[in-house]
Formats: structure tokens, C-alpha cells, sequence
């Protein structure tokens, strides 16, 4: 019986800030398990991090027009308000961004961005109990010396690291969701790894399901049991990870399969 | 703390001329070496010497003391005035900004109404209507201060806006209030103190113009605009009257500027 966490019917997202209407997502329809691990790919501009923001309650509407339902533990929430939104998400969906330079904020600590969750979530908490979590999820993450890193300004750490902490303040409420927009793609091969690595372990130790969406079919190989191929805000593709690399159906599809370097696909094979 | 050295050279200046200025602000508000506003009818335009180191007005007042007294009716007007103008200005930048929408539509009409009047005129039509006095100079220059800002703070929250940092704060419910003064604000800091000096500036020749044309500071009180006002008539028989207001002018403008170029450098 699969445990149904998220479901999409019929997304479509216009804009109309031009002369002409633009539809960058249309008719997207997906569900994701609780507990799952899904993978969005299609190459940059195909609508993955529309659809990512659609989830997330974070499209500003006044120039777009939007449709469809989004249902969050039966819940929806695509057309939902948002202190109503604040009420029904609450701490339950977490997000990675791309680009670990402004994904933080450089004026604040460290500590203090991965805590302002907490300070909204649980009110309840003293200081000392907020700084205990903190440094408990900062190691979650796999960051040495937490208590070093608590003080720090995103500046002074690496894009890795910096990933990382982005991952621990979406991580530190125990959200059912994560959704991972592109985590990797400015990071080098060997943190690439290493950040698919931490998520496949936070999936596992903490049951919560993950949204992961990237242009790097091999990585979502690595990480996804189902993976969603998208390309001009259509879903083209779905199915079993493992059955559209080896007998993908869409021509854009082996594509995109053709496009990974030949070394990368003899390593996994 | 960055090392002294390690700042810009304009800045370094700035500051060594803005602290000599503030002191002389400070010392002008407890002591002055004769009473500003006590008159002497045998130093009637004395010249600069050791009695009267900047020399005497025609009223036979110490030109020194007058001087000390007017910095700081000066810098208190034009501190009030971009107080004025920066509260104000944050909050209406900040929400037009932030919000983006009709109210910013709204409110940047209303602002650009308001920018299209030289701030002068805009004080002197106050003061038509309000009456002269430094209150109303204040309040219709601080008035006249709030669309520059606003517009700067509006650019500031229109580029962060959409920042990943800000978009997973509004997932996480943090409150827009929240966001808007907490997690933006102070990055827009740096670019804030820059225009505060800039407008601090503007507001010390404004409100010299403004008791220049007679309706600010109201005599026997003295303001570096006002003493520059009545020095005009003297301007060849004693080009002392007229020279040392306008070199604090000069000076208190000057200092501000590096300060701003070296924070704008950093
Ligand atoms: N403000 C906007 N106005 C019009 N089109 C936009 C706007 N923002 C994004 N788009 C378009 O939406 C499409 C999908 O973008 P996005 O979801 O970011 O793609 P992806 O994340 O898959 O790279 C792109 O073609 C992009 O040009
Ligand atoms: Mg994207």
C-alpha cells in the first residue's frame, strides 16, 4: 500500500509579464511517497524549478496565471493563502537551492539562519535547547567542529560546506519533504557525490521524502528509484529509474542519455 | 575592528575632519569663549586677533563663539532632518520594494510627485503655511528627504528580494515583517550609510540655504546659513564675518563626503 505524501494534477504555470503569454509548465501531473526519493531531470529551462516553487508556495502570483492542485497530505495547498499556508506547511517542506552563494544570508551567522526555523516552529524552545539542536544538525550534515561553524558568516566557509548548511536549516524541523533544486550543479564532481551521499543517508535515517531536481541524468541515477523526465514544461517521460536508463521510450530522453560522458556510464555499468 | 590603516586614505581624512568637527560641536554646546548673542559696541567688526581669534560681527558678537553655537544648530537640523528622511524613507523603500504590487505603483507616484519639487521650494512652501522657525525647516526638508531614500531602499529590497536566502526564509513562515527588517535590512546597510552621509550633506547646505533666505534659525540664534546671510553686506569690510561659517560649511561637507566615498570603497 504506498503512503501518498505529495500530488500534483494538471499543473500549469503562465506569465504574462511579456507581450505574450509564456506557459512554462503545462499539464504536470506527479505523486511522490512518503519516504521516496524522486528525481526531476530535463535540461535547463524545461520548468523543473517553476514546478519546484509551485510546491513550495514561493511563485509570486501577480504576474503569472497558475492552475491545477497541488495536495500535500491531502491538503491543498497550490491556491491556499499564505498564513493559511504557513498554517498547513508549516515546518513540513524544507528546500536546497543551487547556488551557495546566495542561498545564505551574508550578513548573518551561521548558527542563526540554521536556528530561525526553530525560533518559528518551536517557539517553546530556550536558547540553550535551540543551540543544542543546531549543533546536533550541523553535524547531521557531516560539518566538522560545528560549534566553530555555528559562529561563522557564509563567507568564510566553501560551497560545500555551505550546501551542506543550507541542507541542515531545511533539515533542522524534520520536514516530510526536501526539495533539492539543482544542490550540486555548482559544485565540483567529488562534493557532488559526497552531497548525494548526505541526502541518500538524511532519506534513510529520517524516513523524509526527497524532491531532487537536476540537469545531470547520472546523478539522479544515482540517487532516485523513480525519475520524472521533463522538457518544455511537459512531463515527457516517467517511470522506474533503472528502466528509462536502459530502455528509455522518448527520443529527448536518450538524449539526455546520450549526453552524459561516455567514462561516467562505463563506471556504473 | 579593521586596522586604521587598512582603510582608505579618503577615509582616514574624512574621519580626522568629521571628529574635529563633531569635538568643536560638543565643546560649542557647554562652553563658548564669549556669550553668542551678547553684543559690543567697541568690537563692531573687529577684526580677527587675540581677543576675538575669528574677529566680531557688526553687532560687536564674537564671531568664534557664533560659529561654535551655529555648527550645532546646523548639524542638529540637518541630523534631524535625514532622521526624518531616513525612517521614513526605509519604511515606504522597504514595503514598495519588498511588496512590489499596487502599493508600490501607488506609493512611487506619490514619491515622484514629491522628488519633482526642489527641496527648497517644497521647505518654503511649509514654511508659508506652517510659519519659519527650525521646527517647521526640519520637518518640511525631512519631508522633502524621503523620496531619495526611499528609492535607494526600494532598489536595495528589489535586488534581494528573490534571493534564495529570502525565499527559504518565506517556506519557513518566517513573517514578511520579519524578512523585510531582520533578514534584508542589514544587508542593505552599507549602501544606506553611504546615502545617509550623502543626504546628510544635502540637508547641512539646505538648511544653510534655508536660514540664508531667512526662514530657518531666527536671529539673535545663529546657524552657519544665517551667519553667512548677514555677512553679505560686509563681505569686503570684513571678509572674516563671511569666511569662517562658510569654511565649516565646508568643511562639515567635506569630511562627510570621504567618509562616504571610503565606506562606499570598502
Ligand atoms: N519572470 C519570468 N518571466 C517569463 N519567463 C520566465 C520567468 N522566469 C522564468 N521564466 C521561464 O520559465 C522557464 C522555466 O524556468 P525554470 O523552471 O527555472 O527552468 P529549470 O529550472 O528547468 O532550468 C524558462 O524558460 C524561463 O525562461
Ligand atoms: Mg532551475
Amino acid at each position: 500500500m504506498e503512503d501518498l505524501l505529495l500530488e500534483i494534477k494538471d499543473l500549469n504555470i503562465e506569465f504574462h509579464d511579456h507581450d505574450a503569454p509564456e506557459r512554462v509548465v503545462s499539464g504536470l501531473s506527479m505523486r511522490l511517497n512518503r519516504g521516496e526519493i524522486l528525481g526531476i531531470v530535463g535540461e535547463s529551462g524545461s520548468g523543473k524549478s517553476m514546478t519546484a516553487m509551485a510546491i513550495a508556495g514561493l511563485l509570486r502570483r501577480h504576474d503569472m496565471k497558475i492552475s491545477g492542485e497541488i495536495y500535500f497530505e491531502g491538503t491543498e495547498i497550490l491556491h491556499a493563502g499564505r498564513s493559511e499556508l504557513r498554517r498547513l506547511q508549516g515546518d513540513d517542506i524544507g528546500i536546497i537551492f543551487q547556488e551557495p552563494m546566495t542561498s545564505l544570508n551574508p550578513v548573518k551567522k551561521i548558527g542563526w539562519q540554521v536556528e530561525e526555523s526553530l525560533r518559528i516552529h518551536r517557539p517553546q524552545l530556550s536558547r540553550e535547547q535551540r543551540y543544542a539542536l543546531a549543533i546536533e544538525c550541523l553535524k547531521s550534515v557531516e560539518l566538522d567542529e560545528p560549534e566553530v561553524i555555528y559562529k561563522k558568516y557564509p563567507h568564510e566557509l566553501s560551497g560545500g560546506m555551505r550546501q551542506r548548511v543550507m541542507t541542515a536549516s531545511a533539515m533542522i524541523c524534520d520536514p516530510r519533504l526536501l526539495i533539492a533544486d539543482e544542490p550540486t550543479t555548482a559544485l565540483d564532481v567529488t562534493i557532488q557525490l559526497q552531497i548525494v551521499k548526505l541526502l541518500q543517508k538524511l532519506n534513510r535515517e529520517k524516513n523524509t521524502s526527497i524532491l531532487f531536481i537536476s540537469h545531470d541524468l547520472s546523478l539522479v541515477r544515482k540517487l532516485c528509484g523513480r525519475i520524472l523526465v521533463m522538457h518544455d514544461g511537459r512531463v515527457v517521460e516517467e517511470g522506474d529509474s533503472h528502466e528509462i536508463f536502459t530502455h528509455p521510450r522518448q527520443a529527448y530522453t536518450k538524449e539526455l542519455i546520450g549526453a552524459i560522458p561516455r567514462m561516467e556510464k562505463l563506471q556504473q555499468f | 575592528m579593521k586596522k586604521w590603516k587598512a582603510y582608505p586614505v579618503n577615509f582616514r581624512i574624512g574621519a580626522v575632519i568629521t571628529g574635529i568637527m563633531l569635538l568643536l560641536i560638543v565643546i560649542g554646546f557647554f562652553y563658548t569663549p564669549y556669550n553668542p548673542t551678547a553684543m559690543d559696541n567697541s568690537a563692531k567688526l573687529a577684526a580677527p586677533g587675540l581677543r576675538h581669534i575669528m574677529g566680531c560681527d557688526n553687532f560687536g558678537r564674537d564671531i568664534f563663539s557664533r560659529v561654535l553655537k551655529g555648527m550645532g544648530n546646523t548639524f542638529l537640523i540637518a541630523l534631524a532632518t535625514v532622521v526624518i528622511g531616513v525612517v521614513c524613507g526605509t519604511v515606504v523603500g522597504a514595503f514598495t520594494g519588498y511588496y512590489g504590487g499596487w502599493l508600490d505603483e501607488v506609493l512611487m507616484r506619490v514619491n515622484d510627485v514629491v522628488f519633482a519639487f526642489p527641496s527648497i521650494l517644497l521647505a518654503l512652501v511649509f514654511v508659508s503655511i506652517f510659519g519659519t522657525g527650525k521646527y517647521n525647516v526640519v520637518l518640511a526638508l525631512g519631508i522633502a528627504f524621503i523620496p531619495s531614500f526611499a528609492r535607494i531602499v526600494r532598489g536595495e529590497f528589489i535586488k534581494y528580494r528573490d534571493m534564495d536566502y529570502v525565499k527559504s526564509a518565506r517556506l519557513a513562515g518566517v513573517s514578511n515583517l520579519r524578512i523585510i527588517f531582520v533578514h534584508i535590512l542589514p544587508n542593505t546597510l552599507t549602501v544606506m550609510l553611504s546615502s545617509v552621509m550623502i543626504g546628510f550633506n544635502n540637508a547641512v547646505l539646505a538648511e544653510a540655504g534655508m536660514s540664508y533666505l531667512g526662514i530657518g534659525v531666527q536671529p539673535p540664534d545663529a546657524s552657519l546659513g544665517s551667519m553667512l546671510s548677514e555677512a553679505q553686506t560686509y563681505l569686503f569690510s570684513a571678509p572674516n564675518y563671511a569666511v569662517f561659517p562658510g569654511l565649516m560649511i565646508i568643511l562639515m561637507v567635506l569630511g562627510f563626503s570621504l567618509l562616504a566615498d571610503g565606506i562606499k570603497e570598502r
